[in-house]
């Protein structure tokens, strides 16, 4: 499935996906406003299946994971960017929304139509020869998005256990 | 606890030792995959409760042990909005519920955790908060993580971590008068950039590291997080050990926390103390510094002293010395945010916080405040505005139209006298020993 990409810059930090004045409702009302100040129309636009793209250091800033469960409420599919701030990349994996390292964009564009490999770690452009090459995730990573986040990885681990509990 | 004995053999830096200790390992080499029991985890009123606990529910599972759980409210303090007060609400009825430690209008959770005692050298710590590397003033590895992996820690009380290498940041000499730590935290921002610590871990060195009070410190290992480390550590030794017994805490056994001569780093960064001039970092990035006396005229609608970086004791005490038999500028507000409340009485018993109100200053709660941006109190549209805070991102003290400078609170206090950004250096009294 191919989706349109979003690209935006540097250092997005996390005051532009979640921004403080919206952190103590709930997550629709605050996903409304992701983005908003680099992008006004970011999440009235964004469809299920789209890709957010970007330069270095996205996420930067705080911990709330509102940041990264924003753009999984508005259907991002994933974010590939060049590098990604250490806690918003954590909260990402553990909310199951995917999260790629491309050192190089080439000539990819505003607008593209791309397809999101994790398993090949490419980002094919849909009408373009070139693809963007991914560094491939962690064995770790891929399983705990593959379960679907955190939670759901905990939840196997624990009916794991009282299973052995109750064991023979 | 089972401790594994240290391997000696191998030089290791105090981050290695710390993980390799909570890991349950001899030795750890940086890029390993690691898993590591926590010491103590630290939530507040955002990030906390309201998100952990339904998480929780869905695991079925409790605490893996309350007595290692310290909650702090701090965030929607003092819950001047709806919606924040129903916050604070949750919180205090599941600090009660789940009994763990709690602290309820004491401050701002970075400064008080320490304050209280809850941090020895050596400790492996789990924040939900991204300033979380304010511990690593105390030689305890702390880092910040959002709320669902949070959740996951307090429900098993381990964490994986992809073990960092060290970078080391030298600073020899010492500062000149006027010139602090939160100075030292722009430059390096301003030098190595927001991503300069690579998510590693940053030790700090040197000379005028350790001529440091550890409140300054602190700033030192909070703003670790804006350089994008996971970590920021200073080495212990007698200053950390004296605070520490001052505060109910325990060094314990401090002199084994240091990172070996020889141990390999990532990268190594020297730089000279006394000739660092204060900083400011123009809007929207604390990585946009430069010295203040390399700024242009730049008039101010509003100088913050507020935050965990920049309003501990420490940091009210240098923006005193600034302000005292001084008014604020004709049209200048100067909102004051004592980090915490043992700090804001410590202030009022020496005369400091007469200070801040005799110069006309508004006092506002020991909380996050309008650093955080969550409350009823927010920067109004093209509002400029000077702040010892440690972010200026556009739109995060309020409006997107309001501009956000970054300075020391020395500098903070020099510009609200002045009625723009100002040089600190030029308003401190002259030493009785240099005249």
């Amino acid at each position: 499935m191919s989706g349109r990409v979003f690209l935006f810059g540097d250092d997005v930090d996390t005051d532009q996906l979640a921004p403080g004045a919206f952190m103590s409702g709930g997550i629709a009302s605050l996903a409304a406003h992701c983005l908003e100040d680099l992008r006004p129309d970011f999440a009235s636009t964004v469809k299920a299946g789209d890709l957010v793209v970007a330069g270095k250091n996205f996420g930067i800033g705080s911990s709330r994971e509102q940041a990264a469960e924003a753009l999984r409420h508005l259907g991002v599919a994933g974010v590939v960017a060049r590098s990604f701030a250490g806690i918003f990349y954590r909260n990402a994996i553990n909310l199951g929304l995917p999260v790629m390292v491309a050192e190089d964009l080439g000539d990819l564009a505003d607008g593209d139509a791309a397809e999101l490999d994790m398993e090949a770690a490419v980002l094919r452009l849909t009408g373009k020869e070139t693809v963007v090459r991914l560094e491939p995730l962690p064995e770790n990573l891929k399983r705990l998005l593959a379960d679907g986040g955190l939670v759901a990885h905990l939840k196997e681990r624990f009916a794991e256990k009282r299973l052995e509990e109750s064991g023979p | 606890m089972m401790a594994q004995t240290p391997d000696r053999t191998v030089n290791q830096t105090l981050a290695q030792k710390i993980i390799a200790r909570a890991a349950g390992r001899t030795a750890v080499q940086p890029g390993e995959v690691v898993t590591a029991k926590v010491d103590l985890a630290m939530i507040h009123d955002s990030g906390g409760p309201r998100r952990v606990e339904p998480i929780l529910k869905e695991l079925g599972v409790g605490l893996f042990d309350a007595d290692k759980v310290v909650l702090i409210a701090d965030h929607f303090v003092p819950g001047d909005t709806q919606e924040g007060s129903d916050i604070l609400d949750f919180t205090r009825a599941w600090a009660q519920q789940r009994e763990v430690t709690f602290y309820d209008g004491e401050g701002i959770c970075h400064v008080v955790l320490p304050e209280r005692g809850h941090l020895r050298p050596g400790m492996f710590v789990v924040g939900g908060d991204s300033h979380s590397p304010t511990g690593g003033a105390f030689g305890t590895y702390m880092f910040g993580i959002g709320a669902t992996e949070m959740a996951g820690v307090l429900a098993t009380g381990e964490i994986w971590l992809k073990v960092p290498g060290t970078i080391l940041i030298d600073w020899q000499n010492r500062l000149s008068r006027g010139v602090t730590a939160k100075d030292i935290m722009l430059a390096l921002c301003g030098k190595l950039g927001m991503d300069g610590g690579q998510y590693q871990a940053v030790e700090y060195t040197g000379t005028a590291i350790a001529a440091l009070s550890m409140q300054d410190r602190m700033t030192l290992s909070n703003m670790a997080a804006e350089l994008g480390a996971q970590a920021g550590l200073i080495a212990p030794d007698e200053t950390t050990s004296a605070y520490l017994n001052s505060v109910g805490g325990d060094p314990g056994d401090w002199r084994d926390w240091r990172t070996d001569g020889g141990a390999e780093l990532l990268a190594h960064y020297q730089f000279d103390a006394a000739a660092l001039e204060p900083q400011a970092a123009a809007p929207h990035s604390p990585a946009n510094a430069a010295p203040v006396s390399a700024i242009p005229e730049t008039p101010i609608d509003v100088a913050y002293i507020g935050a965990c970086t920049g309003a501990k004791y420490d940091d009210l005490k240098g923006a005193a010395e600034i302000l005292r038999g001084r008014v604020l500028a004709s049209g200048v507000e100067l909102l004051v945010a004592p980090a915490s409340k043992r700090d804001q009485d410590r202030a009022a018993e020496e005369g400091i916080m007469r200070v801040f109100e005799n110069a006309g200053a508004r006092i506002l709660s020991n909380a996050c405040g309008i650093c955080a941006g969550y409350g009823a109190d927010r920067l109004g549209a093209d509002v400029t505005c000077i702040s010892s805070t440690a972010r200026n991102f556009k739109g995060r003290m309020g409006a997107a139209s309001s501009k956000v400078w970054l300075g020391s609170p020395l500098t903070v206090a020099a510009s609200a006298v002045a009625g723009q950004i100002a040089d600190p250096r030029h308003f401190l009294t002259i030493e009785m020993s240099a005249i």
